[in-house]
């Protein structure tokens, strides 16, 4: 079984929604993504999304267009985040960890040398952004001969038509934008978010996460009642673009933790599924 | 003008039906964008689709052209150009001549008015050198809409006279300070707020790039240019011409001019892109000729790209040329043999600006300037009875402090 699929098995044993943090990788620098996995991890992480930086980052808020822009100058590139990635499955062969990012870099690797590289790194599941179901026949073949699960986005402006397509071929769970617009812009309406994850239930048994909007631990706790996941992104790259860059990975390991508090107060709200 | 049909073709048509019904040129364009944008684009795919096929919609663009843009635009034998050359008949089609002095014109005039059928009350666009952003605003000053132009901070500070331009046409100009801050960055920055604000906006693509419908739409809207030719040029010089020539950035004038003579096989089509410093130097624009393909701004095409597949930043004097892709009908074209793509460097280009200007009496626009300046090395290589058809896409009004400041001159 994939780390991913035991993941949300023993997750769902307990009741629990995962907790998934996104970060992007090589922010503040490459030298430093070992240690910001550890510390997601030792403060909560279920699944870590790990962000891979582009020059440009179309879907993005201008909180990750910048943590981009950080890595970039740093010097981040693909092949050093699939060798970082490696390197922490050395000490971490549990966490499941999902690459997200834009299609450039990787068509520039090739679709197979990455599905390839990928898998002998440890990566569980890889979610290209600009990548939608009907340009994804390649991809997910690629992924799927790597035994590697391809995650696809669904939005509030989703057509039943296209919930279909995206059930038809995403493994793993697939990502729930939460709102309209670009990564960290302004609060959900968690009851729409629950009634669209009906809807998305209905023609799927894949885990539904839920990212996009989630700023503070109560919204993660209201959340993390009706979702199999939680994605915080924007408010732990702030933290992380605060901090001087060797305090980075505490500082986001423990704005985390505030999040991981919400999810387990979320247990006892969580009517058994 | 009196439009029409020409009578005789030295060959016949070949038939040409690309884009495919998802947007796709061979292994190029598509729609590759976010899944928070797709209703966006699967609403204007089927509002463009009516207009399209739409008798009264065509109706009323064509009316427009005429009335407010000015068409048809004339075609006009450079003869002392020619002469001086001492080889092929010049021609260029004045695309100069139209309202704001541009092609770009044709392309916001058609999605103005598919934006109006849609009851859209918010355009929004980006821009480079600006002339799409005073394009834009005009149409929406035209029609009563709100507009708002991005444009990198970059090229604001370079363009200054563009930005007023569009402010006097009651345009919110946002200056883009993310990226290279330059036209790559405000095209990031307009599908980001189209995203967020699409139930009102409708975002008009300034060139033949993006997601599908838009390599097709701004290619039939700016069509007009070369629909005209195939019956300006057997009118004025008997027959269809040899080549014709048009300055490749994103590609929106030359795919205007090149896509009604695609089935045409005696009509050579030839793209010139910006070899900027040279592209040895690395200091260039020229995607087709030394980039290679890959996805950006939702489609896949050639790109300018480093070895970890992002995305370079471009040089060339002309600031319309300056974008690191290229449409996706291009890249097809370019691999299918349909057309081929040359470079002409920043001092090639000036050269061929100051030889119209003195020859013609005609100030190009520096990005047609470089179509010109391929006209002026093929056209002495080819016989006098040969016909070599030149998009003259604008003029170089707006250029006047870049080529001085090139002449060693401030004004």
């Amino acid at each position: 079984m994939s780390r991913i699929a035991a993941t949300f098995d023993r997750l769902r044993a307990v009741r629990r929604a995962a907790l998934v943090p996104f970060v992007t990788a090589g922010d503040p620098s490459p030298a430093h993504i070992p240690g910001m996995l550890r510390s997601l991890v030792a403060n909560g992480a279920d699944v870590i999304e790990l962000g891979v930086p582009f020059s440009d980052p179309m879907a993005d808020g201008p909180t990750i267009q910048r943590a981009s822009e950080r890595a970039l100058r740093a010097g981040t590139g693909l092949a050093m985040i699939l060798d970082a990635v490696k390197q922490y499955r050395r000490e971490d062969d549990n966490t499941p960890i999902v690459l997200m990012g834009y299609a450039n870099p990787i068509e520039h690797m090739g679709v197979a040398a990455f599905a390839g590289r990928a898998k002998e790194s440890g990566v569980d599941g890889v979610l290209v952004v600009d990548y939608p179901p009907e340009e994804s026949g390649a991809w997910v073949e690629a992924l799927g001969a790597a035994g590697i699960d391809p995650i696809f986005l669904l939005s509030p402006t989703s057509s039943q038509a296209r919930i279909d397509l995206v059930a038809r071929l995403a493994k793993g769970y697939i990502y729930y934008v939460s709102l309209k617009g670009v990564t960290g812009a302004a609060n959900i309406d968690t009851a729409d978010v629950e009634r669209m994850l009906a809807r998305i239930r209905g023609r799927t048994s894949v885990p539904v996460g839920v990212g996009f909007g989630i700023r503070d631990p109560e919204t993660a706790r209201a959340i993390a009642r009706f979702a199999d996941a939680v994605v915080i992104g924007s408010r732990i790259v702030e933290e992380i673009e605060r901090a001087e860059p060797d305090q980075a990975a505490q500082r986001a390991g423990a704005v985390l933790a505030t999040f991981r508090a919400g999810v387990d107060a979320a247990v006892g709200d969580r009517a058994s599924r | 003008m009196q439009m029409r049909v020409p009578v005789a073709e030295p060959r016949s048509p070949v038939a040409y039906d690309m884009p495919d019904a998802t947007g796709h040129f061979g292994p190029y364009g598509g729609t590759f964008v976010a899944e928070t944008l797709q209703a966006a684009l699967e609403e204007l795919r089927d509002a463009y689709a009516a207009c399209r096929a739409d008798p009264a919609f065509q109706a009323e663009l064509a009316y427009e052209l005429e009335h407010y843009v000015g068409r048809p635009s004339p075609v006009y034998h450079a003869k002392r150009l020619s002469d001086e050359l001492g080889g092929a008949q010049v021609y260029l089609k004045r695309e100069d001549l139209n309202h704001t002095g541009a092609h770009k014109v044709n392309n916001t005039m058609g999605q103005a008015l598919v934006a109006r059928r849609m009851g859209k009350p918010r355009v929004i666009a980006e821009t480079g050198a600006g002339q799409h952003g005073v394009a834009a605003a005009t149409v929406a000053a035209r029609y009563g809409m709100e507009c708002v132009v991005y444009m990198g901070t970059e090229d604001v500070a370079r363009q200054a006279q563009n930005v007023y331009r569009m402010k006097l046409l009651g345009a919110t100009v946002v200056p883009v300070t993310s990226g290279s801050r330059t036209l790559k960055d405000a095209l990031n920055e307009a599908m980001r707020d189209w995203v967020t604000n699409v139930a009102n906006t409708f975002y008009i693509i300034g060139t033949v790039a993006g997601p599908h419908p838009y390599p097709m739409m701004v290619r039939d809207f700016n069509a007009i240019v070369g629909k005209e030719c195939l019956v300006q040029m057997p009118a004025l010089a008997g027959r269809q011409p040899d080549y014709v020539l048009a300055c490749v950035g994103g590609g929106s004038n030359a795919m205007g001019i090149f896509h009604p003579y695609i089935p045409h096989p005696g009509v050579k089509l030839v793209g010139v892109e910006a070899g900027g410093l040279g592209i040895a130097t690395g200091r260039h624009a020229a995607t087709l000729s030394a980039g290679s393909p890959g996805v950006l701004h939702g489609n896949r095409t050639y790109l300018m790209q480093d070895a970890d597949g992002q995305i370079l930043e471009t040089h060339s004097i002309s600031a319309g040329l300056d974008y690191p892709g290229v449409g996706p009908e291009h890249a097809w074209l370019k691999d299918s043999g349909r057309a081929s793509y040359v470079s002409v460097t920043d001092d090639e280009a000036l050269a061929a600006f100051h030889t119209l200007c003195r020859t013609e009496g005609i100030i190009p626009a520096l990005e047609s300037s470089h179509a010109v300046a391929h006209a002026m090395r093929l056209a002495p290589t080819l016989g006098r009875d040969r016909i070599v058809l030149v998009n003259l896409s604008g003029r170089g009004d707006k250029d006047m402090h870049t080529v001085a400041k090139a002449s060693g001159l401030s004004l």
